[in-house]
């Protein structure tokens, strides 16, 4: 599985996938979503959050995809997008439909969506605040079955419980509400409702982030197996660069609205090209305490720009430690510096950076 | 060298009287924090490490209590005796106490007997013990400026002046990192990143160069570079001031970054407690070797097909099980004997304990 982009209109093909074409699932063009900034008595537009300002990234089919980034970075808002959550203020979102053809789904009103809202699923990060306290499971793990016009009746029952002893919970359970179960019985709950019409692209929203360690690890587990099992394709928003490390095979590394750097998973973190990914790789604790002397952390001065007033050139520049006079006046476009490796930055090939070896070391 | 005994925590029991029944948040707690050093309390959610924290200030929340238990301080000298005003005034004055030693001690308060509205225990809050909180927002007040805010705090606890206090206060603003201080100092909190807020946080905690930072989840709603920066920052700050540290986490990647010492808590309990490297290297509990398989880690992770979780869940805590806690999740569940006692803390070596009966000594 090769990293495929496209920049703009025009294809940048690694040379090892051109044949993978019809492998794409999701194929997202210059997506971009701004949020107007009102203001004054009439609440005029004054500006804008460019909150996804003009990505590009595709998804193949069976893969994960991982979207990380800091908070404000856009990652949420470009996975709730492309679930046509938001009207986007720009670009496309192709999705490969069930005959193979490459659908566009960013011009679909609500109706003609409605196909595709059974094919690509969520998970949610707040296992409290995204089931109905009101609904029993059996319902809220049902109605997708049921609005879609499925399966009804027993039929539908026998559905629930078959979903719920796959993410692992006790089907005798399926009559219960939603406060009889711990944090990571209501994830898995929410994963069983994600995958009741088994969709073929299932967006993880921060999934894992709200779950203590214990039951993390048995989260990110189940959906590995889950998507051994049905062939699924995640795309996995995480701000915790280990747990994307764990379950991803691709990355995708935002800062402030925009790509800074993509790369397999492997390639990322032990050679990353762009100076954001080298902090953002160093700032994770070591859980070794024997490594806290060797290591060189660094730290980044400042806080992450303001993405209604962002700065200058490359977003990242007032940060970088490499920071070049180009760098504040030329805005970088993503390349590709190495095959699958693509980066935002005007020195990716000249600076030499460091990534995580495999012994969790800085190298 | 072993630093002396700043707080001794004995057999603590912080309880919460709910009408579905008895909630024995912490029960049956002990462990001592030294003068300087970062002591790490590591847990899931739960396992009452806050209300631990909590309890040593006494700003349970009703309707919880100490029901049982002594939370020694020993008071050091320094602020025994007062003389804050020369200890701030002079920039470097809070090194004082890094030659303190353990024959300075001369007071002992029990905090757990103080009356939590008493005026006692309203002077080491703030002062002797003080407090960050993991939210930064919703424990600065909204409505007041981030100066006066701090200001208040240095007032109330010393003898300075409005105008001196805003002179240290901008003094610990800019120590603190935050650029452009005396134009911070007027703006309020809703007007600072999280990060910002946090280190408006650190800076009210410091302004009276306490002996105890207790800093509950700290870096759990900010980023990770920022979470870099703040960790940076306390272990700055603790150099320079010498005050301990007691860092509440659920995060072992920052316990490892962090700890002198460590304290595994598990539904309302300790399970162990060591100096960060045995903990890390050469874990005794069952609880403590599951948990700490079961992080994905950087780099090490990567060819690993599954992480070893911990089956089951933490357990209801109206419902708790009989004998050892962890007992029905536990690999090593001896039938007969780890369900009917409580495993006592058994003795490895200085500072080093595990409360499982796998270890006890025939």
């Amino acid at each position: 599985m090769s990293a495929q982009l496209t920049n703009g209109s025009q294809h940048t093909t690694s040379k090892n996938n051109s044949a993978t074409a019809d492998n794409v699932l999701l194929d997202v063009r210059n997506l971009q979503k701004w949020f107007p900034i009102s203001a004054g008595f009439f609440r005029r537009t004054v500006g804008h959050v460019k909150a996804v300002d003009d990505i590009s990234f595709q998804v193949l089919q069976g893969e994960t995809v991982g979207l990380v980034g800091e908070s404000g970075c856009g990652k949420t808002t470009a996975g709730r997008c492309i679930l046509r959550a938001y009207d986007l203020t720009g670009g496309q979102i192709l999705f490969q439909d069930h005959d193979g053809e490459m659908v566009d789904l960013a011009p679909l009103t609500n109706n003609e969506m409605k196909p595709f809202r059974q094919q690509v699923r969520m998970i949610f990060q707040d296992p409290f605040n995204s089931l109905n306290p009101r609904m029993p499971v059996i319902d809220i793990v049902g109605d997708p079955l049921r609005i879609n016009k499925v399966v009804a009746g027993k039929e539908l029952e026998d559905r629930v419980a078959s979903l719920l002893a796959k993410v692992g919970l006790r089907p005798e359970y399926m009559r219960r509400y939603p406060h009889a179960f711990s944090g990571g019985e209501r994830q898995r709950i929410g994963i069983a409702r994600a995958l009741a019409l088994d969709p073929r692209l299932v967006v993880a929203d921060e999934a894992v982030s709200a779950l203590d360690v214990s039951v993390r690890a048995q989260i990110l587990n189940l959906i590995k197996d889950l998507q051994e099992e049905f062939d699924l394709t995640y795309l996995f928003v995480s701000h915790d660069l280990s747990v994307i490390e764990y379950i991803c095979d691709r990355v995708v590394v935002m800062y402030v609205g925009k790509i800074v750097e993509v790369a397999e998973t492997e390639e990322l973190f032990a050679q990353p090209f762009h100076p954001y990914t080298e902090a953002l790789l160093s700032a994770v604790p070591n859980p070794d305490p024997r490594n806290r002397q060797q290591k060189a952390r660094i730290v980044l001065e400042g806080d992450v720009a303001d993405p209604a007033n962002p700065p200058s050139g490359c977003y990242f520049h007032p940060r970088c430690r490499y920071v070049q006079d180009q760098c504040s006046q030329e805005t970088p476009e993503l390349r590709q510096i190495a095959p699958g490796h693509f980066a935002a930055c005007h020195f990716a090939e000249e600076l030499t950076l460091a990534g995580v070896t495999a012994s969790g070391e800085l190298g | 060298m072993e630093s002396p005994i700043l707080i001794e925590i004995r057999n603590l029991k912080t309880h919460f009287y709910l009408d579905e029944g008895t909630v024995q948040a912490v029960n049956g707690v002990d462990f001592t924090i030294h003068q300087h050093k970062t002591l790490c309390v590591v847990g899931e959610s739960g396992c009452g490490k806050s209300v631990t924290a909590r309890s040593i200030l006494q700003i349970v929340d009703q309707p919880g209590r100490i029901v049982e238990g002594e939370i020694l301080y020993h008071r050091p000298d320094r602020l025994a005796a007062f003389s804050r005003r020369d200890a701030m005034s002079n920039e470097n004055g809070s090194n004082d106490s890094n030659d303190s030693n353990g024959s300075e001690t001369t007071e002992i308060i029990d905090l757990a007997a103080l009356n939590p509205r008493g005026r006692e225990i309203r002077e080491i809050r703030g002062q002797d013990i003080s407090m960050i909180f993991q939210e930064p927002m919703t424990s600065l007040s909204p409505i007041h400026t981030v100066g006066n805010q701090i200001t208040e705090a240095i007032t109330l606890h010393t003898d300075l002046l409005e105008d001196e206090a805003k002179e240290h206060a901008i003094e610990l603003l800019r120590r603190v990192g935050i650029p452009r201080p005396d134009e911070r100092f007027d703006t309020y909190p809703f007007e600072l990143s999280g990060g910002m807020r946090q280190r408006v946080m650190i800076a009210m905690a410091l302004s009276c160069n306490p002996a105890l930072l207790i800093a509950d989840e700290p870096t759990t709603a900010v980023d990770v570079t920022t979470q870099a920066q703040i960790l940076e920052l306390l272990e700055e700050l603790q150099d320079e001031f010498g005050m301990a540290i007691m860092l509440i986490t659920h995060d072992l990647g920052v316990v490892a970054e962090m700890a002198d010492d460590v304290v595994v808590m598990y539904l309302g309990q300790v399970v162990e407690r060591g100096d960060v490297d045995s903990i890390f290297h050469d874990p005794k509990h069952p609880y403590t070797q599951a948990l700490l398989k079961s992080i994905p880690r950087l780099g090490v992770s990567r060819n690993r097909q599954r992480l070893d979780s911990i089956r089951g869940m933490v357990p209801d805590p109206y419902n708790r099980p009989t004998g050892c806690m962890f007992g029905p999740r536990c690999d090593h569940f001896m039938p007969g004997r780890c369900d009917a006692v409580n495993p006592p803390a058994i003795q490895l070596g200085p500072e080093r304990e595990v409360n499982c009966l796998l270890y006890e000594e025939e």
